[in-house]
C-alpha cells in the first residue's frame, strides 16, 4: 500500500527548490512577494515534515526511489526517526528565521531582499537534502549546497563579512574536499555508493586500511564543517558578521546539520561493531571535552555579543559531540545511545536561535554591538531582554530549562560510562557559561545608563523591536522551557528510542 | 630497487594525486594572494577528481558502450560511474571558485588590496573584532 506521505522526503527538496526560482521572477516583478512566497514554503514544507515524522513513527521508514530506479544503482532517499527528528527541527527554525527576516532584511539589505529569498531557499532545499538522502555521493552535493548559499548569505553585509565568508569558504572547501576523498575510499573498497548498501558490504573490510583512512578523512571532512574544536576557526567571524537570522541558521542548524552527517555516516555506513573497533569515540570524547572549555573560555575574553554567542557555540558543538563520543558505551534507559546528543540538537537550536535572533533585535534598534554598550538596555527594550534572559539562563542550565535537561542527561551517561572527567568538565562549563552570560545580564540590567544618576535611567522611554521580531523570538524563548518540561515528562522520547533501536544501541534487540 | 618499483611506478596514479593535494595545500597556506589561495585550492579539488577518474580506468578498456557483440570479442570497458561523479564534482567546484572570486572582486572594491595581510590590517580600523 502506497500512501502518499511517502512521497514528501522528495517534494521538501524540491518545492524549495522551485521556490528559489519562483522568487527571482516574481520578485523582479515585485519585490514584496519574495517574502510571502518564501514564508508560504518553508510553512508548507514544515507541515510536511510533521507528517513524514507522523508516519515514520506510526507505520515504518520511507524509502523513495529517484526516477524509479533500484538502488544501489538509482539514488535513494531514506526517512526513519532519526531524519525525520532533524528534519521537523531544521524546518522550524528556517520557518521563524524567515517570520524575522520580514523587518531585518528590509533594515539590514534593503537593496537585495529578492537575492537574499533567493539564496536562503537553495540553502534551506542544500540542509533538507543531507538529511533526507540516503546516498552518500548525493549528501556530499547537497552539503556544498548549503556551503554555497551559506557563503554568499554571510558575505551579503559586506565590509569584513566578506572576510569572514572568504575564510570560511577556503576551509569549508577543504573539508568537503575530504569527505568526498572519504568516499572514493568507500567507492574504491566496496563500489557502492548507497548507504543501506555499504553498510551490508563495509563489514568483512573493518580491517582494512583504506576504510579506516576514508573514515578519518570523513571524520575530518565534517569536523571542519561542524566547526569542533580545533577546526572551528572560520565559525567566529562568520557567525559574528551574518545577518541576525542567517547567524541563528548556522548556529542552530546548518553546524548541527553537519553533526546529523557525522552520526549518519557513523552508525548508518559503518556501524557500531566498526565503532568499538578503534578508539574513535574515545578520541572524540577528548576532543569534544577540550573544545567545551576552550569554546566557553575563549567566550569569555569577547567583548562583541554576536561572536561571544559564536564561541559559545563551538562550546555547544563539544557537547553534541561528547553525547555522540559517549553513546556507544552507554546503554541504560533513558539516557541511552544517541538520546543526549539528538536531545541537545533540538535544545541547542532553541536557545542559540532565539540568543541569535535578540542580538540581532538590539543591532536593528540600536545598532549595539559591543556587550559594553548594553547599559539600561532591559529598561529599553524590555521584552527582547526577557527573552534574552530566559534563553541565557537556559543556556547555564537553569531547571527547568532545556539546556538544563541536556545537561543533565549527558552528565548521568558519562557517570555510568565511568568517565567522570567529562562530569567535571561539563560542571565547570556551566559554570564558565554563568560568567559570560551574567556580564552581559547584569550590563543591559543592572548598570545605569549613560549619565549615570539613577533618577535619570527611568527616562530612557521603551523603544521595542516590531511585532514581527518580537514573535519569532518569544515564540523561541518560551520554547526553551516549555521543550524542557515536555523533555522532563519524557513525552517526545519515543522518537530517540526509535533511533537508539535501529542502531543497536538500546538494551532490548 | 624492485620493491621501490612496486611500490612506486606501479601505483603512479596514488604518488601524482598525493603530490598534487600536498601542492594544493601548500598553496592555501602559505600563499598570502588571494587569488593564489584560490588556484590553490583548485589543485587541491582537482588532486582528488584525478584520484577518482584513475579509479575507474581499467587497462586496454574502452568506452562503455556495451554491445552483445563486443562483450563476445573480449573487450573489457572502463568503469564510467566515478567519471560521471566527478562531472558532479567539477560543477560543483566551478561553483566554488566562481564565489570565491566574486568575494575576492568585493574585496578588492571594499579594501583595494587583494593580499590577506592587507585587508586584515584595514579591517582592523573598522573595529568590530
Amino acid at each position: 500500500m502506497i500512501y502518499f506521505v511517502e512521497h514528501f522526503p522528495v517534494l521538501v527538496v524540491v518545492i524549495s527548490i522551485l521556490s528559489a526560482i519562483t522568487i527571482l521572477i516574481a520578485g523582479w516583478i515585485h519585490r514584496k512577494t519574495a517574502w510571502f512566497i518564501s514564508m508560504a514554503t518553508l510553512l508548507g514544507q514544515f507541515i510536511a515534515s510533521l507528517f513524514i515524522l507522523r508516519h515514520v513513527l506510526t507505520v515504518g521508514t520511507i524509502r523513495y526511489r529517484l526516477g524509479g530506479w533500484v538502488p544501489p544503482w538509482g539514488i535513494e532517499y531514506v526517512m526513519d526517526a532519526l531524519n525525520a527528528y532533524i528534519l521537523v527541527i531544521l524546518l522550524f527554525l528556517a520557518l521563524v528565521c524567515v517570520i524575522y527576516s520580514k523587518k531585518n532584511i528590509e533594515h539590514e539589505l534593503p537593496q537585495k531582499v529578492v537575492s537574499f529569498y533567493t539564496v536562503y531557499q537553495l540553502l534551506i532545499t542544500g540542509l533538507c537534502g543531507i538529511t533526507v538522502t540516503g546516498d552518500i555521493f548525493n549528501m556530499y552535493v547537497f552539503i556544498e549546497i548549503t556551503s554555497l548559499s551559506a557563503y554568499t548569505l554571510i558575505a551579503s553585509r559586506g565590509k569584513i563579512a566578506l572576510k569572514a565568508s572568504f575564510t570560511y569558504l577556503v576551509l569549508g572547501s577543504i573539508g568537503a574536499c575530504f569527505f568526498l576523498l572519504g568516499i572514493g575510499f568507500l567507492y574504491a573498497v566496496t563500489g557502492s555508493l548507497n548507504m543501506h548498501d555499504l553498510s551490508i558490504l563495509l563489514p568483512p573490510f573493518y580491517k582494512n586500511r583504506v576504510v579506516m583512512a576514508g573514515f578519518a578523512f570523513i571524520i575530518v571532512g565534517l569536523s571542519i564543517k561542524m566547526a569542533l574544536f580545533p577546526l572551528h576557526t572560520w565559525l567566529p567571524d562568520a557567525h559574528a558578521f551574518a545577518p541576525a537570522e542567517i547567524s541563528a541558521m548556522l548556529s542552530g542548524i546548518i553546524i548541527e546539520v553537519s553533526s546529523y552527517a557525522f552520526i549518519r555516516v557513523a552508525f548508518s555506513v559503518f556501524t557500531v561493531h566498526f565503532l568499538k573497533l578503534l578508539p574513535i569515540f574515545d578520541i572524540l570524547c577528548w576532543v569534544a571535552g577540550v573544545a567545551i572549555i576552550a569554546g566557553s573560555v575563549l567566550a569569555i575574553t569577547q567583548v562583541n555579543l554576536k561572536r561571544m554567542l559564536a564561541y559559545s557555540s563551538v562550546a555547544n558543538m563539544g557537547y553534541i559531540m561528547l553525547a555522540v563520543g559517549l553513546s556507544t558505551s552507554v546503554m541504560e534507559a533513558p539516557w541511552n545511545g544517541l538520546t543526549p546528543a539528538l536531545m541537545h540538537i533540538l535544545n541547542h537550536a532553541l536557545m542559540k536561535g532565539c540568543l541569535f535572533l535578540a542580538a540581532g533585535a538590539f543591532i536593528y534598534k540600536a545598532d549595539l554591538w559591543l556587550i559594553k554598550d548594553f547599559r539600561g538596555l532591559g529598561k529599553r527594550m524590555p521584552y527582547t531582554s526577557a527573552a534574552f534572559v530566559l534563553a541565557a539562563i537556559s543556556m547555564i542550565g537553569v531547571p527547568p530549562s532545556v539546556g538544563f535537561v541536556s545537561k543533565l542527561y549527558i552528565i548521568l551517561a558519562a557517570i555510568e560510562a565511568k568517565k567522570i572527567i567529562f562530569v567535571a568538565v561539563l560542571l565547570l562549563s556551566s559554570l564558565l557559561n554563568l560568567v559570560y552570560f551574567w556580564r552581559v545580564i547584569e550590563t543591559m540590567y543592572m548598570k545605569r545608563a549613560e549619565g549615570g544618576d539613577p533618577s535619570h535611567s527611568t527616562l530612557i522611554s521603551k523603544d521595542e523591536a516590531p511585532f514581527w521580531m518580537l514573535a519569532p523570538i518569544l515564540t523561541l524563548a518560551s520554547l526553551c522551557i516549555v521543550m524542557g518540561v515536555l523533555w522532563l515528562a519524557k513525552i517526545p522520547m519515543p522518537i530517540l528510542d526509535q533511533v537508539n533501536s535501529l542502531f543497536g544501541l538500546s538494551k532490548m534487540p | 630497487m624492485e620493491w621501490f618499483v612496486a611500490k612506486v611506478f606501479a601505483k603512479y596514479n596514488y604518488w601524482v594525486f598525493i603530490i598534487l593535494m600536498m601542492i594544493g595545500l601548500y598553496g592555501i597556506i602559505a600563499k598570502n594572494n588571494l587569488i593564489k589561495k584560490i588556484i590553490g585550492l583548485n589543485i587541491f579539488q582537482t588532486a582528488i577528481f584525478l584520484y577518482f577518474i584513475s579509479l575507474g580506468a581499467v587497462k586496454g578498456g574502452t568506452a562503455p558502450i556495451v554491445s552483445e557483440e563486443m562483450i563476445q570479442k573480449g573487450y573489457v570497458y572502463v568503469n564510467p560511474l566515478p567519471h560521471v561523479l566527478i562531472l558532479t564534482a567539477i560543477v560543483v567546484s566551478v561553483a566554488t571558485t566562481a564565489v570565491a572570486l566574486s568575494l575576492v572582486i568585493r574585496m578588492h572594491h571594499e579594501y583595494g588590496s587583494i593580499e590577506e595581510s592587507d585587508i586584515i590590517e584595514k579591517s582592523k580600523d573598522q573595529g568590530m573584532t
